[in-house]
């Protein structure tokens, strides 16, 4: 049967309505931790919280003592499985669930970063030369020898890129999926140590010792973008998950909210001591770490709060790294004593998407993840500062040839010269 | 100290695994552009790689049917039963085909020589056969036993030979064309009506399916004619550069039909406007023989003299499809089947070809999972097709290499007379030449 086709108004209205729907299939209801006023909820300490939660979720909260030098930690794209790896060599994959131990061993060399690659069976460890990826039975599968000294490790997901940075200062796109090396920059602005992935863009940005951060893409051997942004050195670079917001921490003390779609810098916070560690959660808390404090801050990024949202220490530590889990309300902080699992109600994305990342994974549910994965693998090339662009396509531009221009025919009226004013001939003048 | 209010997310797992092995896993779903980051880069990699499976899954042919002596002439549709299909061979022979079984119902030694015409009745019982012994002979067929008659129901001799032959859609009569266009009542054995417009000899015949009275006549002297059966005089004339082979009518749009011409082209005419064409359809690089519209309306395909069948889209001048064998000669006549999936082409080397009209589609039942796919990918490859990579994919097509050269010869002096003519406007004062479009450039006249 013919029916009319329907105003644009109308397909707006079919497409709340069906958002709406949706909403309504978002079971779980977001954490939150509300006190009388502003400044309250700051006094609330992990100790106190552990107290008021129920009891299946009061294990979320843990530490764990280790001796093998500052820790860093990851978690897996499904937030169940964590990676700890020890500066002085020791690696756990831990299944935080259940505090089941996947595997564990020693490296007996020095570490410098760890990365999960695509999933929770692989991971790359950069250790004292070479980076090394082993599978989720500590057992080594690769030696990638052609880089060297890597300081830092990044890892896009969706195009199979492990990013690294070197002593030298040379990032480095390794394809997991191909093993090929992809693309390779100098940055030539000295060693540095300090790198986070744009998740919205794929865009890498570094931190470095004169203070500019630079994005970078591999299709292209210079910076995208080179932002001054401290007048110290760097000390850490977080962005968003919608890829708007960077904070940066330079040694001056100082913490920097940018809006990366202008590159301006929003506000400014000031902290007694140099930031160690940043880091952003799925719904905008930006955690920050120094000395052994921690501090959260809610809405951080719309304006300059009154007060913390959480404050916390960890006596006689060092910070070396703060990561959010995904889809929990938890912040993982690794130290030199090892590592410490803390509640940060309100931070974590209450619903999952089964096809993008689920905690609740099955082994063949992972199977398929990985193939659809490789299939739908990003091509390096499209990495840019806008992912949009790729709907609109550059127009190709036609090699059509050009109309003949109008000949003129001009006549050049030959002077008559004296026999004096000639130039002379070169072997006239070579006489001469 | 006072009550705080404290939530912390908290998943009870029995929300989220299946409860026994028979169950399904569950899948929650959340919308959230954050969750699925680069969305438009996913969709273009799955967009590249949909085109890449339809090029790879794209084998159209399906069969041979053999069995005639000589070249095949003249095809006809069944039009009730899908699986039936009538063939005529230059020696006379005609032959009736079950599709699904790919067998041969019936073969009988129709005429003496070229059974030309052959066309169903639409009352389904009988078909009509027209040849060159100047003979017309209607045949009575039952699909049901499979030994059908050797001997047609009637005979009619005539003193012309007989080019084409077709059946109105609503009503009894048919028309044939030879040296006169002819109307004929089943019940009798002299034509009711007869035209001729100075035209020496009609080379192909069609009845309109909506309009059902009109019908279209191609004759030598690279006219069509169109003629009511109602009245006594010819309705409009067009003259083309060179001679039209067939003509078909669009089932959907009353007015339209598409001219197989000598040139290689194909013209959509509108029935009221014969000056220009609609839609000047370029590919084949040889006459083409025989035309046949989808029962969308939405394409046709065309079979031709280079030894390949194509697909056109009927707003396109471009062909979307081409389709050729080794073994495949001269394409004499083409049918799109009823139910839109599938194409047959009869040629020169006496055998009849099974082809699908969609080129990767897959036969058979589909599951609703495959369903979904196939429209998903469908609409990816529509979203995406103006880019560059996903259009050279769709686009490619891999033709032989007579028709290759012969293409790009095409070009060239397409080419070199578009720069001709290009040069000449540039030269001359505006008033004096006008530019022509390219619709219009292949008319050559309009009678009424």
């Amino acid at each position: 049967m013919y029916q009319p086709r329907n105003s644009i108004n109308s397909d707006c209205e079919n497409g709340r309505k069906s958002e709406t729907k949706l909403d309504l299939l978002l079971s779980e209801e977001a954490g939150y931790l509300e006190a009388k006023g502003p400044r309250e909820t700051c006094k609330f300490k992990q100790s106190r919280i552990v107290r008021e939660i129920d009891v299946a979720n009061r294990a979320k909260s843990f530490s764990l003592q280790l001796s093998h030098g500052p820790y860093r930690l990851e978690y897996d794209r499904n937030g169940r499985f964590l990676l700890l790896g020890g500066r002085k060599g020791h690696q756990a994959i831990l299944d935080w669930y259940t505090k089941n131990i996947v595997t564990e061993f020693h490296t007996q060399e020095e570490t410098r970063d760890i990365k999960w690659l695509h999933n929770e069976t692989m991971f790359a460890v950069a250790q004292k030369k070479y980076i090394h990826i082993y599978d989720n039975n500590g057992l080594e599968i690769h030696r990638l020898k052609s880089l060297l000294y890597i300081h830092k490790l990044e890892f896009l997901p969706y195009h199979f890129l492990l990013v690294s940075i070197s002593r030298n200062g040379t990032l480095s796109y390794q394809d997991t999926s191909t093993g090929k090396l992809v693309a390779s920059h100098r940055t030539k602005l000295g060693s540095c140590s300090c790198m986070c992935q744009n998740p919205h863009s794929g865009i890498i940005n570094l931190g470095h010792q004169n203070g500019t951060v630079t994005l970078w893409k591999p299709s292209m051997s210079d910076p995208v973008a080179k932002l001054l942004c401290h007048k110290s050195p760097i000390c850490a670079v977080a962005v968003n998950s919608n890829g708007r917001y960077m904070a940066t921490s330079g040694l001056d003390g100082q913490i920097k909210i940018w809006d990366l779609r202008v590159y301006k810098a929003l506000h400014v916070f000031y902290n007694p001591k140099p930031i160690s560690a940043l880091a952003i959660s799925d719904r905008d808390l930006l955690a920050t770490g120094f000395g052994s404090n921690i501090q959260i801050r809610k809405d951080a990024f719309i304006g300059q709060q009154e007060s913390l949202f959480m404050s916390e220490s960890i006596p006689s530590t060092e910070i070396e790294c703060l990561k959010f889990c995904p889809y929990e309300d938890i912040l993982g902080i690794g130290h030199n004593q090892g590592i410490n699992s803390f509640i940060i109600p309100g931070s974590g994305e209450p619903n999952f998407d089964a096809l993008a990342a689920n905690p609740f994974q099955t082994r063949k549910q992972r199977q398929e993840t990985e193939v659809k994965l490789l299939l739908e693998k990003i091509q390096p090339e499209l990495i840019t500062l806008n992912p949009k662009s790729i709907l609109r396509p550059k127009k190709e531009i036609s090699v059509d040839k050009p109309a003949r221009e109008k000949f003129d025919v001009k006549f050049k009226l030959r002077k008559h010269r004296s026999k004096t004013k000639r130039p002379l001939k070169k072997g006239a003048a070579a006489m001469k | 100290m006072e009550k705080a209010k404290i939530k912390v997310i908290s998943r009870n797992p029995a929300d989220y695994l299946r409860q026994t092995r028979h169950d399904i896993f569950k899948q929650p779903r959340n919308t959230d552009p954050k969750l699925h980051p680069f969305q438009a880069a996913r969709e273009y990699t799955r967009a590249l790689n949909a085109a890449k499976l339809e090029r790879l899954f794209a084998k159209p042919f399906i069969h041979s049917l053999d069995g005639h002596a000589d070249a095949i002439c003249s095809l006809a549709k069944h039009p009730v039963s899908l699986s039936c299909i009538a063939s005529g061979c230059c020696d006379g022979e005609i032959r009736i085909w079950n599709l699904s079984t790919r067998k041969c119902l019936s073969a009988v030694n129709a005429h003496r020589l070229h059974s030309d015409g052959l066309s169903f009745r639409q009352c389904c019982t009988e078909y009509s056969t027209g040849g060159d012994d100047k003979s017309i002979k209607i045949w009575s067929l039952d699909l049901a036993t499979k030994n059908s008659l050797k001997e047609p129901d009637m005979t009619i001799l005539s003193k012309n030979i007989f080019n084409a032959i077709d059946h109105s859609w609503k009503s009894d009569i048919f028309a044939t064309c030879g040296q006169v266009v002819e109307i004929w009542d089943e019940e009798k054995t002299e034509p009711i009506r007869s035209f001729t417009w100075g035209i020496e000899s009609h080379i192909g015949v069609r009845f309109n399916p909506i309009e059902t009275n009109v019908l279209a006549c191609t004759g030598s002297d690279r006219s069509i004619a169109l003629y009511d059966v109602r009245a006594s005089t010819p309705m409009r004339k067009v003259i083309l550069e060179m001679k039209t082979n067939t003509v078909a009518w669009n089932p959907l749009e009353a007015y339209h039909f598409t001219a197989a011409n000598e040139d290689g082209n194909l013209y959509t005419f509108d029935m009221r406007r014969l000056d220009s064409a609609l839609c000047v359809h370029v590919d084949h690089v040889s006459a083409v023989l025989d035309v046949d519209y989808s029962p969308t309306g939405q394409e046709f395909v065309s079979g031709s003299f280079d030894k390949t069948v194509r697909i056109f889209p009927v707003n396109k001048g471009k062909s979307r499809e081409v389709y050729h064998t080794r073994r495949m000669q001269r394409v004499f006549c083409v049918k799109w089947s009823m139910d839109n999936n599938f194409i047959v082409s009869g040629s020169d080397e006496t055998n009849l070809r099974l082809w699908k009209a969609d080129s990767s589609a897959r036969l058979g039942a589909l599951t609703a999972r495959q369903k979904a796919s196939n429209n998903y990918n469908k609409k990816l490859k529509k979203k995406f097709e103006n880019h560059p990579q996903v259009k050279r994919i769709l686009r490619h097509r891999h033709v032989p290499k007579p028709i290759h050269r012969a293409a790009a010869e095409k070009r060239v002096i397409l080419d070199s007379q578009k720069r001709k003519e290009e040069n000449r406007l540039r030269y001359t004062k505006p008033d004096k030449v006008e530019r022509v479009p390219e619709r219009k450039k292949h008319v050559v006249g309009e009678e009424a």
